[in-house]
């Protein structure tokens, strides 16, 4: 059996039951939801991505693997411009979101942030109560119904209602590690996003809370696009649908440590047999 | 410890145990000595201005405070007078609380917008630290210089008569406020910088901007920061007297403020004048006024820890 026949099938119909589920309106149901072309990306002089080409499906999770420093945070933050809060970062390249282009000078990052989201590695709730957590969000993108009823369907959406219901007026600190990243998926969700990035969410969390946030994104899969990056190899595979391997460049004569896409395919064909022998060492483990 | 040193190391073992205690004997000399100066500083000032030795043993501590309530009563309920008995503060407190309030709505914002700016909105660069370095520099410039650039800025307006204030409340206002303007930018910078850039990438991560981060939880997080550096900067400026001396605080005046463009005295400005008086009986006065100054700045300072502290619980 092969897992990737039966997901393939089913992508004509999930964007559209999730978009009938969603009530919105009705938008291009085309399959790519992110892609980039010839993305290149400089901290400073120094080139941190080269040329990377990709295109993201909708309704899938998506993993980014590789070795440490090739850039996988960075093309993250590439989607939704938190690099321009990087002193001296530069990109190059054509980056759309649903078709519109989303690189270079005239864009405003405020709108697409609402529309992208993203959750990182480290859990960082604001020091406000958990209620306040969620509803802030919403509040500043100008929500205008029933923010309790937000609220309790955010918590719900990242599985963690039952645990906070009594102590929405408690401070957001007060959780353990892997309730606070919980919350952070909550406060994400409650911005209503398209896709949602996450940054190695769970590197910080214990196994059981790792598999709570893994189930849950399994669950997300239907509504929202996902992209993770991860370091942990068993994950990609259990979670992710796609996997897209960075490595560095081995062309690089600066000294510099540059990213390049080395191959991008369904999980379980790029783990069982990869196409290019850098992924093949990457994840049997003889580099890395 | 019975073990020989392995080749390479020179552990020096008791050099190291005696050191340790030695410098904590000094360091607690340190404080001590600073604690005992201030005490016998605080006792002289309490004898002077009880005139002479304590009525009562010194350590009859109750009747030696209602002696010297009533004594702060008095001074603060008087006006200057050329008879030390009848010599007071009650214009120069009126004028001291005045400048406070004024430098308080004046100066503290615009400080406190600066430091913001320069740290959540201005990009890194040259621009910027050149405007920081200077205003580092500003903060150890004596503060009679801000006096003379009160004269002839706002007392004098460089000669036109138009928009020159003269030796009114509102110049010694706006004086003091450039003088406390360094600190309270330096210490409101500070505040922000502690601040966690995770808090303000995970607020705009959610599609907000900048003035919402900043609003919502930069600011928040940096207050009891931002209200540490507002109290240093006003309890500078209630003790300030030089740069008040030159914008024209009156030396002898009876009649209390009654609006910012009122002729004025300040609290250290008085003790000034009465410690200069020949007459012996003046000096208990002036060591009253001391007193006074000092209650101000401590009650200030407990207001600033309650503050401080009420913010520190989450919101």
């Amino acid at each position: 059996m092969t897992v990737s026949e039966t997901r393939s099938d089913r992508v004509a119909s999930t964007p559209l039951a999730a978009a009938a589920a969603a009530g919105s309106a009705p938008r291009t149901l085309e399959p790519t939801v992110l892609s980039t072309r010839n993305l290149s990306v400089w901290y400073g002089s120094s080139l941190a991505l080269n040329k990377i080409t990709i295109d993201i499906p909708r309704n899938k999770i998506t993993a980014l693997i590789g070795p440490s420093g090739c850039g996988k945070s960075t093309m993250l933050r590439c989607f939704n411009r938190m690099n321009d809060l990087i002193n001296g970062s530069r990109a190059e390249g054509e980056v759309r979101f649903d078709g519109d282009l989303i690189s270079g000078e005239n864009i405003d990052p405020v709108v697409l942030r609402r529309r992208i989201g993203m959750v990182f590695q480290k859990p960082n709730p604001f020091p406000k109560t958990i209620y306040n957590n969620v509803a802030w969000g919403a509040r500043i993108n100008g929500y205008r119904g029933d923010m309790d009823e937000l609220v309790e369907r955010s918590l719900r959406r990242a599985a963690l209602w039952d645990e906070v219901r009594n102590k929405l007026n408690r401070s957001g600190l007060e959780l353990s590690g892997g309730q606070q990243q919980r919350l952070c998926i909550a406060r994400t969700l409650a911005v209503e996003p398209e896709v949602i990035l996450m940054d190695e969410p769970c590197s910080a969390l214990d196994p059981i809370s790792t598999a709570r946030v893994e189930d849950l994104m399994e669950d997300l899969k239907e509504d929202y696009t996902i992209v993770i990056v991860t370091h942990n190899m068993q994950q990609a595979r259990r979670v992710s649908d796609l996997t897209a391997c960075l490595m560095l460049d081995d062309a690089a004569t600066d000294g510099h440590r540059t990213g390049i896409l080395a191959e991008f395919s369904p999980t379980d064909l790029l783990f069982t047999t990869p196409k290019d022998k850098r992924t093949e060492a990457y994840i049997t483990g003889r580099i890395g | 410890m019975t073990t020989a040193p392995q080749a390479g190391f020179a552990p020096n073992r008791l050099m190291r145990r005696l050191l340790g205690p030695v410098f904590g004997t000094a360091c607690l000399l340190a404080t001590c000595t600073g604690v005992a100066v201030l005490t016998l500083l605080l006792g002289s000032i309490v004898a002077a201005a009880l005139q002479g030795p304590p009525r009562a043993p010194w350590y009859a501590i109750g009747s030696n405070l209602t002696e010297a309530g009533s004594l702060i009563r008095r001074l603060a309920t008087s006006s200057q007078s050329r008879m030390p008995e009848f010599a007071g503060y009650r214009v120069g407190i009126a004028g001291s609380l005045w400048l406070l309030g004024l430098v308080a709505l004046i100066g503290i914002p615009v400080g406190v917008g600066a430091g913001v700016y320069l740290e959540e909105y201005a990009r890194p660069g040259r621009l910027r630290q050149i405007v920081q370095t200077n205003i580092a520099n500003l903060a150890g410039v004596p503060s009679i210089v801000y006096g003379i650039l009160g004269l002839s800025l706002f007392v004098r307006a460089f000669g036109i008569k138009a928009i020159a204030l003269g030796p009114t409340l509102l110049a010694g206002v706006l004086t003091l406020s450039l003088l406390i303007l360094p600190i309270v930018v330096i210490t409101a910078q500070e505040a922000l910088r502690a601040v966690p850039s995770s808090l303000r990438h995970a607020a705009l991560a959610l599609g907000a901007t900048r003035w919402q981060v900043v609003r919502d939880h930069v600011l928040p997080s940096a207050l009891p920061g931002i209200l540490t550096g507002t109290i240093l900067g006003l309890s500078r400026a209630i003790g300030e007297t030089a740069p008040l001396l030159m914008v024209g605080a009156a030396g002898s005046i009876l009649q209390m403020p009654r609006g910012p463009l009122d002729r004025y005295s300040a609290l250290p400005v008085e003790i000034y004048n009465y410690a200069r008086q020949p007459d012996p009986a003046f000096q208990a006065v002036a060591a009253g006024g001391i007193l006074i100054l000092v209650t101000i700045l401590l009650i200030m300072n407990g207001a600033a820890i309650v503050i401080r502290s009420r913010f520190r619980r989450y919101h």
